[in-house]
């Protein structure tokens, strides 16, 4: 189908966008902000959403070059909201700093995609099912909004509040991520289930820890498409801590997992079967890790 | 009544300015407005890849994209791929190998193949699949596409040497 009538506008200045915010109330479908556009216009076609005004930002990072690329500074990389995933993908920066962003990439639907989806977009989005918000909540990244009253950072796990429901008021943008890079000696592994390559995940793990002389510690274990928003399990976790992987621990974390996960069915798996695939995935992952 | 907005774009090297309502699609504009019937549309949600075109020299989904948001880019279908000869060796190969049946998916097919092959001259199989992994084709089982790929990256490497 085709999209439903709609006013479009394209800002200048972050100031006009907040300008735009303010003015739109807090109504739901008021006004939309358009970045790559790779989730909200197959809303808009498939006629989901039907917004009075689309906000497009798209390029507003000609205008505003925070907005756009990936920045070092000391220990942490500073990830603009409108950088695209293949942007990512292919930086070696990122590959170097947090590869576990660059392995997650691949996962993300298809090149064509990967050159118009925006890092900041599918946060802001928060699909349940998606790689970067699980990533984010392993790196423990910072999520910088910014509106007219100023800016203020949320921690990702904060961040993500539910089913496409996240911390962000109707009058802020989501502007930079600020990801803190891990700790020499940190391991990462990101692995995803899905029904077809690029397909949206069924399960999928982001994973991060540090291996002294085959001890594990720091270990977060962080699923995508087990709930209404990345989860963090956190006792699973807590299971390898300060021990070696082996067949009795990870059995220990496999029990827990089920007292932590509570996987919802979707069209094509049931929860049991997902739950199923979780284990199966955190099987894998630490076998990764502590290889 | 939409909103039209003055665009100037460049479509196969051509620039192009046209009022165009702020709804309409880029492979809606590229169709009805330029005449450029070689950009398909299959699903109109970004699944089935019918609609690839290169913008700016990246591949993108053509039903994703307002064409109003094109304005100063440069926009390139099949049609001017296809005439420039940049990709003849790649259409030879997809006919000889049998690629394509219906049709429907290749123009698309070609620019996403064409994509690989410039950024990853040395694509294996398993690369091909993953990259042409968004793009649906109903007729082939993607064998024939693969081969055709596979058989075109390694000639160029040859002609390289």
């Amino acid at each position: 189908m085709k999209a439903p009538p709609f006013a479009y506008t394209r800002p200048r200045a972050l100031a006009d966008v907040f300008d735009l915010l303010e003015n739109q109330g807090l109504n739901g479908d008021g006004a939309k902000i358009l970045a790559g556009g790779q989730s909200l216009m197959p809303a808009l076609n498939m006629r989901l959403s039907a917004p009075e005004l689309l906000i497009d930002i798209s390029r507003l990072g000609e205008q505003t070059p925070a907005l756009t690329g990936i920045r070092v500074d000391g220990g942490h990389v500073h990830i603009g909201a409108l950088t695209t995933h293949a942007t990512i993908g292919a930086s070696p920066d990122i590959r170097r700093h947090l590869p576990l962003l660059a392995d997650a990439v691949e996962h993300i639907a298809h090149p064509a995609i990967r050159n118009a989806g925006t890092f900041g977009g599918s946060l802001a989005i928060a699909d349940p099912a998606a790689e970067w918000p699980a990533c984010c909540v392993a790196l423990d990244a910072r999520i910088v909004l910014a509106s007219k009253a100023g800016t203020r950072r949320v921690a990702a796990r904060d961040f993500f509040q539910g089913l496409y429901a996240t911390a962000m008021q109707a009058n802020e943008v989501l502007t930079e991520v600020v990801i803190p890079i891990p700790t020499a000696g940190t391991r990462h592994v990101f692995l995803e289930l899905a029904r077809r390559r690029g397909d949206y995940a069924i399960i999928g793990v982001a994973a991060l820890a540090k291996i002294l002389t085959g001890s594990i510690s720091n270990l977060r274990l962080v699923y995508l498409g087990a709930s209404d928003k990345p989860i963090l399990a956190e006792r699973t976790s807590q299971v390898f801590v300060l021990r070696k992987y082996s067949e009795s621990s990870l059995q220990e974390a496999q029990d827990t997992l089920g007292d932590e996960l509570d996987p919802a069915a979707d069209l094509y798996s049931s929860a049991a079967t997902k739950l199923h695939l979780a284990r199966v995935l955190t099987a894998r992952a630490m076998k990764q890790l502590a290889a | 009544m939409d909103t039209l907005i003055e665009t100037t774009l460049l479509i196969n090297g051509e620039s192009v300015t046209r009022r165009i309502p702020v709804r309409q699609n880029l492979v809606d504009f590229l169709r009805e407005d330029m005449g450029l019937t070689g950009t398909h549309i299959g699903c109109e949600h970004g699944v089935c890849g019918a609609c690839t075109v290169r913008v700016d020299g990246n591949i993108v989904r053509g039903c994703l994209m307002l064409a109003v948001q094109a304005e100063g880019r440069a926009v390139e279908t099949i049609e001017g791929l296809s005439n420039s000869g940049e990709i003849a060796d790649l259409q030879d190969a997809f006919h000889k190998r049998n690629a394509l049946q219906c049709g429907f998916c290749t123009p698309a097919m070609l620019l996403t193949a064409q994509d690989l092959m410039t950024s990853q001259p040395n694509a294996t199989r398993e690369q091909i699949r993953e990259h042409i992994s968004g793009n649906y084709c109903r007729c082939t089982g993607y064998q024939a596409i693969v081969d055709a790929v596979e058989t075109t990256l390694a000639a160029r490497l040859e002609k390289a040497r």
